[in-house]
C-alpha cells in the first residue's frame, strides 16, 4: 500500500484530497490528510464581516464535513518535514511516512513582523481582516466609529488576496455612505506598490472608481514603524501618515513549518516550479496554494485551477511520465466595487486583465473589467459553490484551469 | 521596443524594464540610474544589483524583505540606496523585469 500525505485541510489542501480519492486506487493508496485545526473558514467572506453583510456563521463549517470519504483526517499540529526519509513527523511524535507528500499549509498574517502593529493600539485603532477574529473585532470598532481618519495600508507583497485591500476602500466608502456620515471619513489607500492598479490596462479602466468615491491615494510607501499613540505609520524615507483608524494588512508568511524544516524562502514560501507545481525540494513533494512561491495571485480561485493541474500531474508522477508544465497562473477574481456592484477580472502569467465577456466568448453574461450588479451577485453566490462545487472538486461548468483568450479584448 | 543606453541598442518593455539581462552592462544601470534619480552610483549599488539579477536567473521572486535578509543591505539601506522605489528602481537599473503584482 502507497501512501500520499497531504499537509494542510484549507482550500488547497481539501480540494486535492476531494480530486484524489476519485482518482487514486482504494486498494493501492492510502491519502491522509493533517491539520490542527477543527474550523473550515470561507476565507473571502472576511470581507464582508466587518460591515455586517455576512454573520460569523456564514463563514465557518467544520473542517470534518469536507474531508472525502476514504481520506483519513489526523487532527494534530506538525512537527517538522525530513524530506531525506520522506517522513513527517507530528507534534505528538506520530511518524507519517510517504511516498508522495502534497503541501496545502497555506499563509497567514504576521503583524509581529512590523514594529507598532502588535500591541497596546492592535484590536483598538489598528485593525486587520485578513483573520476571523481582525475581522470582527473591526466589525465591532465600526459599528460605533464616528469618523475622522481611516488609512487602508498593505504592508508588503505578496498577500493573499491582493485584491481584496481595494475592495475593502470601496465597500468602506459605500457603508458610511449609508451610515450618513461619509462626509466625516477621510479615507487614504496606501500601497508598496506604485499604484492602486499596477497594471497598465487596469489602470486606465478602473482609476475612477477612486476618484468618485473620493479616496485618497500613497503609493510607493513601505512601512517601517507604525506610531500607534500618535496615530501614524512612517516609511522608510520619513514620509508619514496619520490614522484615527488603521485597517492594515500585515506582512503575509508561509508556516514556519517550512523554516523548522528547512524546505522555506525568507517568506517561509516552498520553492515551486511555476507551470507543474512539483516543489523544488524534492521530486516526490509538491505543493499548491498560499504556501508556494510562484509568483501567481494567493487566492482561492488560483488554488482551485492549480488543483485541477496537480491532480493531473500526480497521476503521470505515479506513472512514472513526465510532468505537464500546464499552470499558467490563471487567476479568476470578482472586485467589489460598492453600491451592490463589482468587477470581475481573468488573468495568467502572461495576460493582465483585459474587458470583454466571460465565460461565454461575445456573450458573458458577465463582463470583464466592468462594473455590475450580477458580478457582484455573481461574488456573493460564489460562497454557495465554495462550499458545494469546489471543496468537493465537483467540475465548474465552463470554466477552464487554463485561462481562455476567446471573447476578450487583447488589442 | 528598443532604446539605446550608453551607446547601446536594447530591448524593453513598456516602462522601460530591460527584456533581456544579456543585453545589461554597467554603464546601463548608471544611464537607468541618471533617469530615477540615481546619480551616482557606488560598490554597494551594484552589489545589490547583482544580487537582484543572480536572484533572477534563479527564478526567485523579489521582496523587499529578501533583499533585506541578502547580508548585502539591510532594508533600510536599500531605501537610502534606491529612494521612493527601492524594488522598482533597482531592478530597472539591474536589468531584470519589473517586480510582479496582482492588478
Amino acid at each position: 500500500m502507497k501512501k500520499l500525505v497531504i499537509l494542510g485541510a484549507g482550500t488547497a489542501g481539501t480540494m486535492m484530497a476531494s480530486h484524489l480519492i476519485k482518482k487514486l486506487k482504494k486498494s493501492d493508496w492510502e491519502i491522509t490528510i493533517v491539520d490542527q485545526y477543527k474550523t473550515h473558514y470561507y476565507q473571502p467572506g472576511f470581507l464582508f464581516l466587518p460591515f455586517d453583510t455576512y454573520k460569523p456563521e456564514d463563514v465557518k463549517k467544520s473542517i470534518d464535513e469536507f474531508i472525502p470519504k476514504g481520506v483519513k483526517l489526523i487532527r494534530e499540529k506538525i512537527d517538522f518535514i525530513d524530506k531525506d526519509s520522506d517522513t513527517v513527523v507530528l507534534e505528538n511524535g506520530t511518524k507519517l511516512t510517504y511516498d508522495i507528500l502534497i503541501l496545502a499549509t497555506g499563509t497567514k498574517t504576521a503583524p509581529g513582523e512590523v514594529q507598532g502593529m502588535l500591541g497596546d493600539y492592535w484590536y483598538k485603532t489598528i485593525f486587520d481582516f485578513y483573520t476571523f477574529e481582525g475581522a470582527l473585532a473591526l466589525r465591532d470598532k465600526l459599528r460605533d466609529w464616528k469618523g475622522g481618519k481611516l488609512v487602508i495600508h498593505i504592508t508588503e507583497m505578496p498577500i493573499k488576496c491582493p485584491v481584496a485591500p481595494l475592495e475593502f476602500a470601496f465597500l468602506a466608502d459605500t457603508f458610511f455612505i449609508n451610515k450618513g456620515i461619509r462626509d466625516k471619513v477621510d479615507i487614504t489607500y496606501v500601497t508598496p506598490l506604485s499604484g492602486a492598479f499596477t497594471k497598465e490596462k487596469c489602470t486606465t479602466a478602473l482609476t475612477y472608481l477612486l476618484k468618485d468615491k473620493n479616496i485618497k491615494i500613497v503609493p510607493d510607501f513601505a512601512v517601517e514603524h507604525i506610531d500607534g499613540e500618535n496615530g501614524k505609520i512612517v516609511d522608510y524615507g520619513g514620509e508619514e501618515v496619520p490614522f484615527d483608524l488603521l485597517v492594515t494588512i500585515p506582512t503575509n508568511m508561509g508556516d514556519d513549518l517550512m523554516s523548522r524544516s528547512g524546505i522555506g524562502d525568507d517568506m517561509n514560501y516552498v520553492p515551486t516550479d511555476k507551470n507543474t507545481l512539483q516543489t523544488k525540494v524534492k521530486e516526490n513533494i509538491f505543493a499548491l496554494g498560499d504556501c508556494t512561491n510562484v509568483p501567481a495571485s494567493k487566492a482561492g480561485s488560483v488554488a482551485h485551477f492549480q488543483a485541477e493541474i496537480l491532480t493531473e500531474n500526480i497521476l503521470l508522477y505515479i506513472e512514472g511520465k513526465e510532468l505537464k508544465p500546464d499552470f499558467d497562473g490563471h487567476a479568476n477574481c470578482f472586485i467589489e466595487t460598492g453600491h451592490g456592484k463589482a468587477l470581475l477580472i481573468d488573468f495568467n502569467y502572461e495576460y493582465e486583465p483585459v474587458s470583454g465577456k466571460f465565460p461565454f466568448a461575445g456573450i458573458g453574461p458577465l463582463n470583464l473589467l466592468t462594473e455590475s450588479r450580477l458580478n457582484h451577485w455573481g461574488k456573493l453566490a460564489f460562497r454557495w459553490v465554495y462550499w458545494n462545487m469546489l471543496l468537493p472538486a465537483r467540475k465548474l461548468p465552463f470554466i477552464t484551469p487554463k485561462m481562455s483568450k476567446a471573447g476578450k479584448n487583447f488589442d | 521596443m528598443e532604446k539605446v543606453y550608453a551607446g547601446q541598442t536594447v530591448s524593453v518593455d513598456k516602462e522601460g524594464y530591460l527584456t533581456d539581462l544579456a543585453q545589461w552592462n554597467k554603464d546601463i544601470a548608471i544611464e537607468i540610474g541618471k533617469e530615477v534619480g540615481i546619480n551616482e552610483l557606488t560598490d554597494k549599488h551594484f552589489e545589490v544589483l547583482a544580487y537582484l539579477q543572480d536572484q533572477q536567473r534563479k527564478e526567485v521572486a523579489l521582496s523587499i524583505r529578501g533583499v533585506g535578509k541578502s547580508g548585502i543591505v539591510d532594508i533600510k539601506q536599500l531605501y537610502e540606496l534606491f529612494p521612493k522605489g527601492p524594488l522598482k528602481f533597482s531592478s530597472k537599473m539591474a536589468g531584470i523585469p519589473k517586480p510582479k503584482s496582482c492588478i
